[in-house]
């Protein structure tokens, strides 16, 4: 298998982390999942550092974000499909 | 039924009360911190000796008093420290102290300035370090079973390739390594914070859990919500976390329950520096988040090995425990590879499983165990850093 862009941990999540460095918006990214192995391919809209994550699928304000099959947070703003997805549009429930 | 891990063995110095150390320190401990000087200059002096300089020990009282005294005699007694010399400013704290380490049955002396002055007190205890590099310096390492083998962990400017990559492969090691009988440590109460119900649940039973519930409650009670000003975004994650990508606190508590892996479970909760008594398996200690004072407690507890995993590089070392950084962020491993002793970016580009990283760490430990010293050791990181639980009088 080639050397995936962004990696996801479990089935159900709606965030995947990009694991190459220099991503740049518009690249199609060979996305793995971590759980299965399964893969996918996303275009990233954004350029989004290593370790940042990438939406999914389109988030809107209120939706929670599913990173290892668990609640990591509120969506605060809108993000799109392959947007990056971090503290300007993500934040936590518990303060 | 065996494994392919029941059968290893490392090389290490068996202390008189049958534990099991990796390394053969000849300590000089500082009862407080007014004596730091006296034993920087023993340390001076006698080659082949440590000092161990702090900045706590007076006019502490309560529970605060009783962890200063905890973290002092587990620091002497921990079995990667052959000898210990320890000097205070008076008699009578300092004896306290050379009698917790007495019960080890390895040989430990005290000294008290008053009434002698710094001169004559770094004289007298010169002479005694001397003698104990003599003593510690023919003793001989031993085969050992892996089962002797105590191994803490705590990660650091941890990211979302920790999660990814080298907390898992802390959890792999320990899912291999807990059923040959080793004590593993896992801590950071703060840094559970939004996965309270996943760690919980790892508990070995529900009465386990409901005590690892009370300690986590007691610090969302006793110091968020009592100290907090607005939140906690500016600390929890931390500016390094962020820059890793990630976002908020339940993420990072995701990814830092990797270090327990998936079939590992806590047999009992600790008090920080507490030693574990209830045999071999996972312990919870109640500890800071901060590197360095979750380091030292584990320490302090008797774990004489830690594994250390770190996406954007925390530099931590430890004085008397060798400390194994792992990484699979590539740009850490390229920019900051001298620090770095097991490389998992393997896991990132699918060419490495967890199950073989974890090889990778038990082999490094094994070997790290038998003398080889980690990055930290060869950089000269020595953070010794006490826990305070509230002001002093």
């Amino acid at each position: 298998m080639s050397a995936p862009h962004l990696l996801v941990h479990d089935k159900r999540d709606n965030v995947g982390v990009v694991v190459v460095e220099g991503l740049k918006a518009g690249t199609e990214m060979l996305c793995v999942v971590t759980e299965d192995n399964s893969s996918f391919t996303l275009k990233v809209i954004d350029d989004v550092p290593i370790g940042h994550k990438v939406a999914l699928t389109d988030l809107k304000v209120g939706d929670t974000a599913i990173k290892y099959g668990e609640d990591i947070g509120r969506i605060v703003a809108d993000v799109a499909k392959g947007g990056h997805v971090h503290v300007h549009n993500l934040k936590t429930k518990r303060w | 039924m065996p494994s392919k891990y029941s059968n290893l063995t490392f090389k290490g110095y068996r202390r008189e009360n049958g534990r099991v150390g990796v390394r053969n320190h000849v300590v000089i401990l500082p009862v407080d911190d007014i004596s730091n000087a006296a034993c920087e200059a023993v340390a001076n002096n006698i080659k082949g000796t440590l000092a161990l300089p702090h900045a706590y020990g007076r006019l502490q009282f309560g529970a605060d008093l009783d962890l200063h005294f905890r973290t002092m005699i587990g620091t002497g007694s921990n079995p990667n420290v052959a000898a210990v010399v320890v000097i205070g400013i008076e008699p009578g704290w300092t004896k306290k102290i050379v009698d917790g380490i007495a019960e080890t049955g390895k040989p430990v002396a005290g000294f008290s300035i008053e009434q002698n002055g710094d001169l004559k007190t770094i004289m007298d205890a010169s002479r005694k370090a001397k003698e104990f590099v003599h003593y510690a310096t023919e003793l001989q390492r031993e085969e050992c079973s892996i089962s002797e083998l105590w191994v803490s962990t705590k990660c650091g400017e941890s990211d979302t390739t920790t999660g990814l990559g080298s907390c898992p492969t802390v959890g792999n090691m320990y899912d291999k390594l807990l059923p040959e009988g080793i004590y593993g440590v896992f801590g950071e109460t703060s840094e559970i914070t939004g996965a309270e119900h996943i760690a919980k649940a790892r508990a070995i039973n529900p009465e386990v859990g409901e005590r690892w519930y009370k300690v986590w409650k007691a610090y969302q009670d006793e110091v968020i919500e009592a100290h907090k000003v607005d939140d906690l975004s500016e600390s929890q994650p931390t500016k390094g976390n962020i820059e890793g990508g990630l976002t908020t606190i339940e993420e990072k508590a995701l990814g830092n329950l990797e270090k327990i892996g998936r079939t590992s479970r806590y047999i009992d909760v600790l008090e920080p520096a507490e030693t574990p008594k209830s045999g071999p398996g996972l312990y919870f200690m109640d500890t800071s988040s901060a590197a360095a004072e979750c380091v030292t407690l584990m320490a302090a507890a008797g774990y004489v090995v830690h594994t250390f995993p770190t996406g954007q590089g925390n530099v931590i070392g430890n004085p008397i425990v060798p400390v194994i950084k792992i990484s699979a962020n590539p740009r850490t491993v390229r920019t900051m590879s001298e620090h770095i002793d097991v490389d998992v970016t393997g896991i990132l580009r699918r060419e490495l499983t967890i199950d073989q990283a974890g090889d990778l760490l038990i082999d490094n430990i094994i070997r790290t165990a038998n003398g080889r010293h980690t990055s930290a050791e060869a950089l000269g990181h020595r953070e010794f850093v006490m826990t305070k639980l509230y002001r002093s009088a």
